[in-house]
């Protein structure tokens, strides 16, 4: 089991839970599972083309999945899995 | 009075009520400010505009307040000045310099944004107001909201450089340094926008926060004779300011304040934090995230929130993005300084250093108009220069000494 953690737009869908328990052994299972737990996740997660949409950043503990293997990178039991908007810099 | 319709994300076009939130429930898109621009037609007119004072609240009606600003009243309309002598040594007929980093209060263009921000979260009714920098941002909420009255808690890399550490301290604000990159303050900061109820300016404020930076591009419009340059070289770190300059022009056009936008738009990053010129030059829509390494840190970004929209301002308007080396940015810095009389910090390094490539590139005309935007103040990031422009010569207070150094120098 993966920890998710859900950002205040999507907790809606997930009965206002901001951490869920989720199995899957990579980010693209896990949030398969998650739409499978509460409908609605993959339509918000996924563009039209089926791509992970470009203002949402993912991280396996703490550390963004383009730097490791994206879609397809490994977790492990425990591990953390965190959905955050971009947010602006300066 | 405003001439706010509301907010709308810029993906999916969904509309918002105006409030403090900045992502889309649907597709999480950014969420952007939406003007009636033909009331605002009605009533901004070049005259309106010069009878007013020479602050960047001339152009009110395109800023997203409900009231009149209650922070930074003065910032604004700095110097754009015409910059023959540097001009000279690049080889160009016609450049100019929009110098930001005589900004008030803080010395760099985030006063801008800052004012905006932190008038806007005073709307909102918040007490407190936080945001995650990358330095200059710290300065300029950090003294914004202490003259606010405002308690302010300010998150960023603990590595910084002194001018900017000390340059927030000094406000009494609650500074707290992240063991990280900006990228990791920026993700803390996201779950601490979420768990505590402030106006973070670059989070929940960002909508209204970003609409800022518009007023440079009116600035440089007006103070050109109401055109737009040919060329524009804006700095980017997460990309909002050249996104926003982009949008002035345009807003302008729509006026009818100027007959047409022509500006061709130059996005400049330093090579060790290049992920949006990256992207530009590959011709990719795609961003490959990276781990900054530059001695410019105030555009160490390396997962920039606004870089599709940046790479698309570059691609539309018929620029381009190019990247320096941090030798390139040093010789930049030193040779503004030293044709011009300008002290830029390290983004001003980087912004020369592009323009100078692009122009031995061919890629920027010779003989067309060229606008630098430079944003930040040399003397906040002074460490890089150290030992790169000599040793003052020490003598005794004797003549004799003078007269003899100054034939050494063979002057
Ligand atoms: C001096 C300076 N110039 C330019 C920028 C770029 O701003 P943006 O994040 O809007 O691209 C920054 C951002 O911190 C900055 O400090
Ligand atoms: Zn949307």
């Amino acid at each position: 089991m993966a920890k998710v953690r859900i950002p205040t737009p999507l907790q809606k869908l997930a009965e206002n839970q901001a951490e869920l328990e989720v199995s899957g052994t990579s980010v693209k299972e896990v949030l398969a599972n998650l739409e499978a737990k509460y409908p609605g996740f993959q339509e918000r997660l996924y563009d039209d083309k089926g791509q992970l949409r470009r203002f949402i950043n993912f991280y396996v503990n703490e550390e963004d999945i383009r730097f490791a293997d994206g879609e397809a990178t490994i977790l492990k039991e425990d591990d953390e899995l965190s959905i955050v908007p971009a947010i602006a810099g300066g | 009075m405003s001439f706010v319709k509301g907010l709308q994300c810029r993906e999916c076009k969904h509309g918002y009520e105006v409030a403090p939130i900045h992502v889309c429930e649907f597709c999480f898109g950014p969420l952007e400010v939406v003007y009636d621009y033909e009331a605002i037609s009605k009533v901004l007119t070049k005259e309106k505009i010069l009878s007013r004072p020479p602050n960047m609240w001339r152009y009110q009606e395109l800023m997203p307040l409900d009231q009149e600003p209650t922070v930074g009243r003065e910032v604004g309309y700095t110097p754009l000045i015409r910059a023959d002598r540097l001009a000279k040594v690049l080889g160009v007929k016609e450049l100019y310099i929009k110098n930001d980093a005589v900004n008030y209060p803080t010395l760099s263009f985030k006063d801008r944004v800052v004012s905006v921000a932190i008038s806007k979260a005073k709307e909102f009714g918040f007490k407190t107001v936080g945001c995650a920098s990358t330095g200059n941002l710290a300065n300029s909420v950090a003294a914004n909201a202490a003259s606010a009255g405002l308690e302010s808690f300010i998150f960023i890399p603990h590595d910084l450089e002194q001018g900017k550490v000390l340059g927030t301290l000094v406000f009494k604000t609650n500074l707290i340094g992240i063991k990280g990159n900006y990228d990791e303050v920026n993700r803390l900061c996201s779950e601490i926008a979420a768990k505590y109820q402030w106006a973070f300016v670059n989070i929940n404020i960002r909508p209204f926060y970003a609409e800022g930076s518009k007023a440079m591009a009116y600035e440089i419009v007006e103070q050109l004779g109401w055109k737009t340059p040919q060329h524009i070289i804006s700095p980017m770190a997460g990309g909002s300011l050249i996104t926003k300059l982009w949008k002035a022009f345009k807003e302008m056009e729509t006026l009818g304040l100027i007959k047409k936008n022509t500006a061709r738009v130059y996005g400049a990053q330093a090579t060790g934090c290049s992920p949006i010129t990256t992207a530009v030059k590959k011709g990719s829509e795609l961003f490959e995230p990276q781990r900054p390494n530059t001695i410019c840190k105030s555009l160490a970004i390396g997962n920039p929130a606004d870089g599709f929209y940046a790479a698309r301002v570059m691609r539309d308007s018929g620029g381009w993005g190019e990247d320096v080396s941090d030798e390139e940015i040093i010789e930049a810095m030193k040779l503004l300084a030293s044709t011009e009389g300008i002290f830029a910090e390290t983004a001003g390094g980087v912004t020369l250093g592009v323009a100078k490539k692009l122009i031995e590139q061919g890629r920027l005309p010779k003989d067309e108009s060229i606008v630098l935007c430079i944003t930040g103040n040399g003397l906040k990031t002074q460490e890089v220069l150290l030992g790169k422009c000599g040793e003052p010569q020490i003598i005794e207070a004797k003549i004799r000494q003078f007269d003899e150094l100054y034939e050494k120098m063979g002057a």
